[in-house]
């Protein structure tokens, strides 16, 4: 599955639209991450327990969208769009959308 | 004699917390700059949000990039601030945070793409989110920032 977040993919026509793909995940932080967390807002800087559980629930939100856009018979996903948003204290919603397609190489057909 | 601990206890926490806060950030955050300086100066990809490719240019490849940060204020900036809010303006730790921390996923963004042998990154996005809520819903300024793109690998030669 090919993923953009053009609305064009260079080199590929696009012959068939299927429509809107989207996923989302919910996650909440655990207690020991909290505690780091805590710390981290002491002394400032990154957060790398954050960065890593949000990098593993945005990608199960991307891989869902994958699914659905194979469920459809495509064969890319265009004009892929992220979003984040804190929904409750501790947890944060990661939402992935995009237009699933079928793509041919230009020049063929 | 009276009992002073609690008096102590109660002033002491905050200010010894602000004061770690002011000598570990800013060893933190020039350490950051410093490492953000090194890595913007090297050869990568050419990112650009262009959403669709020059006429001229003929692509191989492409797919999505992505680049994540999670970064968080020190508790000296985030008193500073919280007291600026009191008289309004600029708050300007608070800014160079969120810059630091774009250029940060920007930077993550460029070294996938690079990974991968991109020539460009297209369609350059960033999402911005203020994550962390204490039980008083009370924002502490922490911020996840996300850049992303079109990765595209260039034909050689053709155009």
């Amino acid at each position: 599955m090919l993923l953009s977040n053009m609305e064009q993919v260079p080199g590929q026509r696009i012959v068939q639209h299927l429509g809107l793909v989207s996923a989302n995940t919910i996650r909440a932080k655990h207690v020991g991450r909290d505690i780091m967390a805590g710390l981290k807002n002491i002394v400032g800087g990154e957060i790398k327990s954050y960065t890593q559980l949000l990098t593993e629930a945005r990608n199960q939100a991307i891989e869902r969208m994958v699914e659905e856009g194979e469920r459809l018979g495509a064969n890319a996903i265009i004009n892929v769009r992220l979003s984040t948003s804190a929904v409750m204290a501790g947890a944060a919603e990661l939402f992935a959308y995009g237009t699933a397609v079928v793509l041919e190489p230009e020049g063929q057909g | 004699m009276p009992n002073y601990w609690p008096l102590i206890f109660q002033i002491g926490l905050p200010v010894f917390l602000i004061g770690l806060g002011f000598l570990a950030g800013r060893v933190n955050e020039g350490r950051h700059r410093r490492s953000l300086l090194r890595r913007e100066a090297m050869t990568g990809p050419v990112m650009t949000n262009l959403r669709s490719l020059p006429e001229a240019a003929r692509a191989v490849e492409s797919w999505l990039c992505l680049g994540t940060v999670v970064i968080a204020s020190d508790y000296f900036k985030t008193f500073g601030a919280s007291l600026k809010t009191l008289v309004g303006g600029r708050l300007r730790t608070l800014e160079t945070l969120l810059d630091r921390g774009r250029r940060e996923a920007l930077l993550r963004l460029r070294e996938d793409a690079r990974e991968r042998e991109a020539d460009m990154v297209m369609n350059v996005r960033f999402e911005t989110a203020i994550i962390l809520r204490s039980k008083h819903n009370r924002p502490y300024p922490a911020a996840e920032v996300v850049a992303y793109g079109t990765a595209v690998k260039l034909a050689k030669g053709a155009a």
